[in-house]
């Protein structure tokens, strides 16, 4: 009984030290920031309010539909092709990087390293180095877009690798097959719908992170919105954002039936 | 005897062709697998010659790229800022991070017990999930953006910004667990007439609080990166603002190559955690 009671206690400190650290660490946070709750709360009310009056899109902003859809078409296209072709070259560091596929521990280790360096070096510091020598142009924000995507698909094809296909593996190893029999034969048939799910996330996510390079990379729709955020002309700026909300759920929509009928 | 005619007397199912063996047979799953990945190929090899590359030097341009990227990963040098004040501002962008993630951890806590189908009325739960979606598509550059027309840029506006991508993505992340809880007993509390919260202080945290720990430091490395782009496109400060100085401003591809070894550190740090974190309370696979 006392045991319990102790126990019990000793969680109960535990959690209130977690707490108060927690705590700390979030007023720490405020200050150097110098975030006020009190500010932030009060612009929620403001915000909502202006989106719903200064948003709309009006019937001059609607003569800008043409301009916006060609850039939107451009930054679809741009996310779609960026990530098929980064999951390409994402397959084979992943086969080579995971624990049932691998060749030897070096070379295996070296994809584990390149993928997670690509992955974690910012997709702005890529924008705007490539924006140097490539200028505002649609090759940008691709490079940049690829080499994000690519860290990340290396990172989800290696741990679906690495759940999925021991077993089949095993088995068509016990039968003689050569290794090219057994990745081609045993581990891509397996894994290919999740692979193919990850690549609808990513397209999902790089229509979003292309908004983003293209603020600052002057190309696709980050460049239109940019120009008319800073024009201050609302109502088109409310015309981008929605078409890239219906975008944005249309795809979302469409890899979610087919991720459906493949799983 | 063939080979046909043994497979065709032990089971009516095998199909043979050729004299082979088909290992494999019609499914609609397969076919809608097999279709989108034609698409998706067709897509990639066309797609390349819609756009409008504006007649650009392809060799010039990779040229100056790979001196560009020589000067930045080989020759790091900070000139503008001193380390002191680059480490300061790697502070100030965890500072982001981290207030966005609790913040929206907080709030996504509550609406997840909304959300989750087991706990709340269908309605509700529907309600949140289009308000999320409806979230999630606008970039969070832009919600930053918007937010900062009221509140003007910096730190309230990219907090603002990031706590509702945090809040869209951690309530699904969090009902989705909250839905994995054996219904036994939430009914076996129910029987006894333990009241609602009840079942939320003694089942639902127990039960899911390592899967929201886990879910919550993978949003804090996710926000981390999310704030380095938007001290970058929103002003919000940080190291993403002194990494757009230095290449926008001062053309110091050294500092940028520092500062992006910063960044990458830090990053790096972040997912050895996250990946001890996942492993220490979900159990590896």
């Amino acid at each position: 009984m006392n045991a319990q009671f102790d126990v019990i206690k000793k969680k109960r400190i535990q959690m209130t030290i977690i707490l108060l650290v927690m705590l700390l660490i979030v007023f720490g946070a405020k200050v150097l920031t110098d975030f006020s709750f009190m500010e932030g709360l009060a612009s929620i009310p403001g915000t909502v309010f202006w989106m719903f009056t200064n948003l709309i899109p009006t019937a001059e902003a609607m003569e800008n539909f043409p301009k916006v859809m060609e850039r939107l078409w451009e930054t679809i296209i741009l996310s779609i092709l960026a990530t098929t072709t980064a999951g390409i070259f994402a397959l084979f560091f992943a086969l080579f990087g995971s624990k049932t596929t691998k060749i030897n521990g070096l070379l295996a280790l070296l994809s584990r390293v390149i993928a997670s360096v690509f992955r974690n070096i910012p997709v702005v510091a890529w924008a705007l180095v490539l924006v140097i020598s490539f200028g505002h142009n649609v090759v940008t924000g691709y490079f940049a877009l690829f080499f994000t995507t690519f860290g990340f698909l290396v990172r989800a094809f290696m741990e679906t690798i690495d759940e999925a296909s021991t077993d089949s593996v095993e088995a068509l190893n016990a039968t003689g097959a050569t290794y090219f029999q057994m990745v081609f034969r045993g581990v891509i048939p397996d894994t290919l719908p999740q692979m193919l799910s990850w690549v609808f996330f990513m397209i999902d996510t790089n229509i979003r992170s292309a908004t983003l390079v293209g603020l600052l990379t002057g190309t696709g729709i980050g460049y239109i919105f940019d120009l008319y955020y800073k024009r201050l002309d609302y109502p088109t700026v409310g015309l981008i954002t929605l078409s890239i909300i219906v975008v944005v759920i249309v795809i979302e929509l469409i890899s979610n039936k087919v991720r459906r009928m493949i799983l | 005897m063939q080979i046909s005619e043994i497979a065709s007397s032990t089971t009516s199912s095998i199909k043979v062709r050729n004299g082979k063996i088909q290992i494999k047979t019609f499914n609609r799953s397969n076919f809608v697998l097999q279709l989108t990945l034609a698409f998706l190929i067709i897509f990639t090899v066309v797609a390349p010659f819609f756009l409008d590359y504006k007649s650009i030097d392809l060799q010039t341009a990779i040229f100056y790229t790979v001196d560009n990227l020589k000067m930045m990963f080989l020759q790091p040098a900070l000139n503008q800022i001193t380390i002191g004040t680059a480490l300061i501002q790697i502070l100030i962008t965890l500072a982001l991070a981290f207030l966005s993630t609790v913040i929206g951890a907080v709030i996504s806590f509550f609406l997840a017990i909304a959300c989750a189908k087991n706990l709340a009325p269908t309605w509700l739960s529907n309600t949140i999930i289009t308000f999320n979606s409806f979230i999630r598509a606008v970039p969070t550059v832009l919600w930053v953006l918007i937010f900062a027309i009221v509140a003007g840029l910096g730190s309230v506006a990219a907090i603002l910004g990031m706590t509702l991508h945090t809040i869209a993505y951690l309530s699904k992340a969090y009902s989705e667990s909250f839905e994995e809880i054996d219904g036994g007993m939430i009914e076996a509390l129910r029987a006894t007439g333990a009241k609602w919260w009840h079942i939320i202080v003694h089942v639902v945290l127990p039960q899911t609080s390592s899967y929201m720990i886990s879910w919550t430091f993978l949003r804090f490395e996710t926000n981390y990166g999310v704030a380095i782009a938007m001290g970058a496109a929103a002003a919000a400060g940080g190291i993403g603002f002194e990494l757009f100085m230095s290449s926008s401003f001062y053309y110091d591809l050294h500092e940028v190559g520092a500062i992006t070894y910063f960044a990458l550190i830090i990053a790096l740090i972040l997912e050895v955690i996250s990946v001890q974190i996942k492993n220490r309370l979900i159990g590896s696979r």
